[in-house]
């Protein structure tokens, strides 16, 4: 069996459950600050993400460690070559959690005042330096002969990835405001669907740049002609399909669709870079590869035991607690302070 | 300052940061559930409220846990790439796994417990405590495999320049963990043994709630005293094991020169590391053989000796620790841990005297000697980690080989700074918010628990 496939499948997946999930609560914590108008809407909406932000990031956090097992020159190279940006993802991370956190500790104006800089600022960043460091992967980038990047901070940061950058904060954020109209009632619901609404059109324009400058500036399409193939079809499907839920009103559905959205489009990421993990544009032959970059099978071997026990209890606990706080909160709900 | 140094530093600060508030949650989350199981069993409002006290300290301390562990997670690739190709194959596994069997079950249950006081049924939000403090446990255990690995590599094959896995078996069971992660698990649940009974000491002392915090003291004090006693023992295996497996570091951390047989302790001693020697040295004949064989006749190797001996193995080099630190930290640690077990086991002769409530003056010392645990961590880890130097991987990667090669000095130098004040911010916060929780007492039994 092509073990190699295998972690390259997984991993795959466990960026996908955390750009999901930690996905919809970045946009809460972005629009947090433009959608409430008093201190109880801002509990309301930190509230809605409370049970889950934690365990959204633990996707992350198994992911790196995925990585790091099964495919440690990825790792290696990645993570010493986006030092900054990863050092900036960090801090912002921080920040974030400590916003969560503290925020209601004090009931202080200038406290929670900084506690939702934290959170917009802790969340807007890492959306956008995913978007960043993704567009980064798929364009390629200066590795050298002993698998080491030896670019500079300017090469990251390069046009298309910024603009990379922009349409993973507007996808984001529409899928923030679609999971706040599911979990929030009366006026602040009423604001967050407005928000879905005026959001489509610019998050529509944002990402069709993106996806159409991608033909040119990425790896992902060479095999392809001018006609998309599935996954990117059903990318599209889904996304302008959230389009019409948004203007029914259904937005349960609406927030199934902008997930496919992100689901499908990190597949198409994924499965358009392989068997290559990160292509060099120095030369063809230092692209890492799902081969070069792998682990012993025999570690590949013990990996794929764990995860094929282990994965489906999380996801079954996981989804669980979603289960248990699926109820809409009030201002009632919220305690005075 | 060369990179190298830098990313020393770094993972140095952040490591040891991270482990202020491990232990702590390690402990809290033990004695938060045996609260919360006391409550359960009774049905009584003091425990009730004691669970919602104490476990509103141990969330704040877990999320400054959670928020400075990921910065390690990403640490190994981001200072440490060339360390991360030589060990990925086997050190990313107990990585990863950790990952996936603790954290999730951590962070999940930690919130169902938290959202969940009228939510769920009261089996099931005692069960999620007790899930969250296993779960910790385990994570212990799973980074720990990995530490081991580092520090008596087993179960592996070197090919193409790296440790390829070649027996998962042992480095899961690797005897190094064996001794290791018992002696910091326990070493966890006395410092939050402690932290419980300097701040029921704290309310005690003014009087406060006394019914209350009457109860918190004794089931700390119980848990000091057992743990106290078995962190000398599982210390005690786990310098036997070091003098087997890493002699150089035994030798560092009692200062011995020269080869002896039988050797003696150092009680106390000024290291002189440029001129091998040490100087106003009190020695205990027999007693590091004692400790180290269980005999009185072994030879203990000194770092002379052994230094010579790494020069035929390894060519030229300068095979020492830096030996006044390794030294000093274990004399440290050791001491405040038996420090630890003669405070707890006369706390528990004054509370058969009747007089714990109200001995001011042992209260007084329990709201300092709180303070102490987190010294006696990080002279532990500072022991075993800067012990194990020159190498990273012991006797088959020297540190210096696995930092990365293309992060420049400066880069690494803003990094650190910029953790470093963040840390420093951080502590601050959360020393005030701690202090002020934990000055108000027990909230009422029905107030409201809604998390942020
Ligand atoms: C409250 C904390 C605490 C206390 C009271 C003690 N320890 Fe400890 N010790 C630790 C916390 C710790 C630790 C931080 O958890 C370490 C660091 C690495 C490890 O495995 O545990 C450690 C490491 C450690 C090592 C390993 C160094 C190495 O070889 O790598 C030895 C030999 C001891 N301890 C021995 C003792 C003895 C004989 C104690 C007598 C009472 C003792 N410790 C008390
Ligand atoms: C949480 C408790 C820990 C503390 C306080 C701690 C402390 C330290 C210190 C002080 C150093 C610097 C040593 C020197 O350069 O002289 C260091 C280095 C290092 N530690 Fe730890 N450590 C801890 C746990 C771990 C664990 C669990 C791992 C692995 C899973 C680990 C991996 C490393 C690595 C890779 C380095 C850098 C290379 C080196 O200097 O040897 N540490 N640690
Ligand atoms: C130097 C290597 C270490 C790394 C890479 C590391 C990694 C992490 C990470 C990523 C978290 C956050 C988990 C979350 O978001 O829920 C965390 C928290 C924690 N770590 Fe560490 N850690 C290290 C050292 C240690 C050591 C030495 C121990 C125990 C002996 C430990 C035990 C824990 C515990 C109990 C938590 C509590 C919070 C939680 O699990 O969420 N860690 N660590």
């Amino acid at each position: 069996m092509d073990f190699q496939l295998i972690w390259f499948i997984l991993i795959a997946i466990l960026f996908i459950g955390y750009f999901l999930l930690e996905g919809f609560d970045f946009g809460v914590g972005i629009l947090m600050p433009f959608v409430s108008k008093d201190d109880v809407d801002r509990r309301i909406t930190i509230n809605t993400i409370g049970p889950f932000w934690d365990a959204n990031e633990v996707w992350l956090i198994t992911a790196g460690g995925a990585m790091f097992a099964a495919f440690p020159h990825w790792y290696a190279t990645l993570f010493s070559g986006f030092y900054i940006p990863l050092f900036l993802l960090l801090v912002a991370l921080i920040l974030r959690a400590v916003g969560f956190e503290f925020r209601s500790k004090m009931p202080d104006k200038w406290w929670r005042k900084t506690a939702d800089l934290f959170i917009f600022w802790g969340s807007l960043l890492p959306a956008f330096l995913w978007g960043v460091a993704l567009t980064n992967i798929v364009q390629g980038l200066p590795i050298g002969p002993d698998k080491n990047f030896v670019g500079h901070l300017g090469a990251v940061l390069n046009p298309y990835a910024l603009l990379g950058g922009l349409a993973a904060v507007a996808l984001f954020t529409l899928h923030g405001a679609l999971f706040l109209s599911l979990r929030t009632t009366g006026d602040l619901k009423e604001r967050v669907e407005k928000v879905a609404r005026l959001l489509w059109i610019p998050a529509g324009l944002i990402l069709a740049a993106f996806a159409i400058l991608g033909y040119w500036q990425t790896v992902l399409f060479e095999g392809l002609g001018l006609i998309p193939g599935t996954l990117p079809t059903l990318t599209i499907i889904s996304f302008v399909a959230s389009y019409v839920f948004i203007q029914l009103r259904w937005h349960g559905y609406a927030f199934g669709a902008t997930g496919a959205a992100i689901v499908l489009g990190t597949a198409v990421v994924f499965s358009g870079l392989f068997p290559l993990v990160m292509p060099s544009t120095i030369d063809a032959a230092y692209h890492l590869t799902v081969y070069n970059a792998s682990s012993s099978e025999l570690t590949l071997k013990v990996m794929s035991v764990v995860a094929l026990i282990f994965l489906p209890i999380v996801l079954g606990y996981q989804g669980w607690s979603y289960y248990v706080f699926s109820q809409r909160l009030t201002r009632e709900a919220i305690p005075r302070d | 300052m060369e990179s190298i140094d830098i990313a020393r530093w770094q993972f140095g600060i952040t490591t040891t940061y991270h482990y202020l508030f491990v232990p702590l949650t390690l402990g809290l989350s033990v004695l938060t559930a045996i609260l919360h199981s006391f409550y359960y069993k009774t049905g009584s409002s003091e425990y009730k409220r004691l669970t919602k006290f104490f476990g509103k300290l141990f969330i704040i301390i877990f999320a400054l846990g959670v928020v400075t562990g990921i910065v390690l997670e990403f640490q190994f690739g981001m200072a440490w790439s060339e360390y991360s190709r030589f060990v990925g194959d086997i050190f990313g596994i107990p990585l990863a796994i950790e990952a996936l069997l603790a954290f999730f079950l951590e962070s999940t249950f930690i919130a169902v417990w938290l959202f969940g006081w009228d939510r769920i049924s009261k089996g099931l939000h005692l069960l999620s405590i007790w899930l969250v403090a296993i779960a910790s446990s385990l994570s212990a255990i799973w980074i720990l495999i990995a530490n081991s690995w580092m520090q008596v590599p087993v179960g592996y094959v070197l090919n193409e320049g790296r440790a390829e896995l070649s027996d998962f078996v042992a480095v899961l069971l690797n005897e190094q963990m064996l001794v290791m992660a018992p002696h910091t698990i326990i070493a966890g649940f006395v410092t939050g043994g402690l932290f419980m009974l300097g701040i029921s000491a704290w309310h005690l002392y003014r009087g406060h709630q006394v019914e209350l915090f009457g109860k918190s003291a004794r089931i700390s004090l119980i848990f000091v005293a057992v743990g106290g006693l078995l962190t000398a023992t599982t210390g005690h295996d786990h310098a036997q094991h070091t003098g087997e497996h890493q002699p150089m570091k035994l030798a560092a951390m009692e200062g011995l020169w020269d080869t002896e047989e039988p050797a003696s302790f150092s009680l106390f001693a000024i290291i002189d590391q440029e001129n091998r020697t040490a100087t106003r040295e009190i020695r205990l004949p027999y007693l590091l053989t004692i400790l180290a064989h269980n005999d009185l006749t072994s030879p203990v190797r000194g770092m002379n000796e052994l230094q010579e001996m790494k020069e035929e193995q390894f060519g030229p080099g300068d095979y020492l620790p830096p030996i006044a630190i390794v030294y000093w930290g274990f004399r440290i640690m050791v001491g405040l841990g038996m420090l630890f077990i003669v405070f707890s086991i006369y706390g528990i002769t004054l509370w058969w005297r009747g007089k714990l409530d109200t001995s001011k003056r042992y209260l007084k010392y329990a709201m300092i000697v709180m303070f102490l645990p987190f010294i006696a961590n990080s002279a532990g880890w500072i022991v075993a980690e800067m012990g194990r130097q020159p190498w990273i991987v012991y006797g088959l990667l020297l540190t210096a080989d696995g930092v990365s090669p293309n992060v420049s000095g400066g880069k690494m130098l803003l990094t650190t700074i910029g953790f470093t004040l963040i840390y420093g911010l951080l502590a601050a916060v959360a020393g005030f918010l701690i202090y002020r929780f934990a000055k108000k007492g027990a909230p009422e039994e029905d107030a409201p628990t809604h998390a942020y």
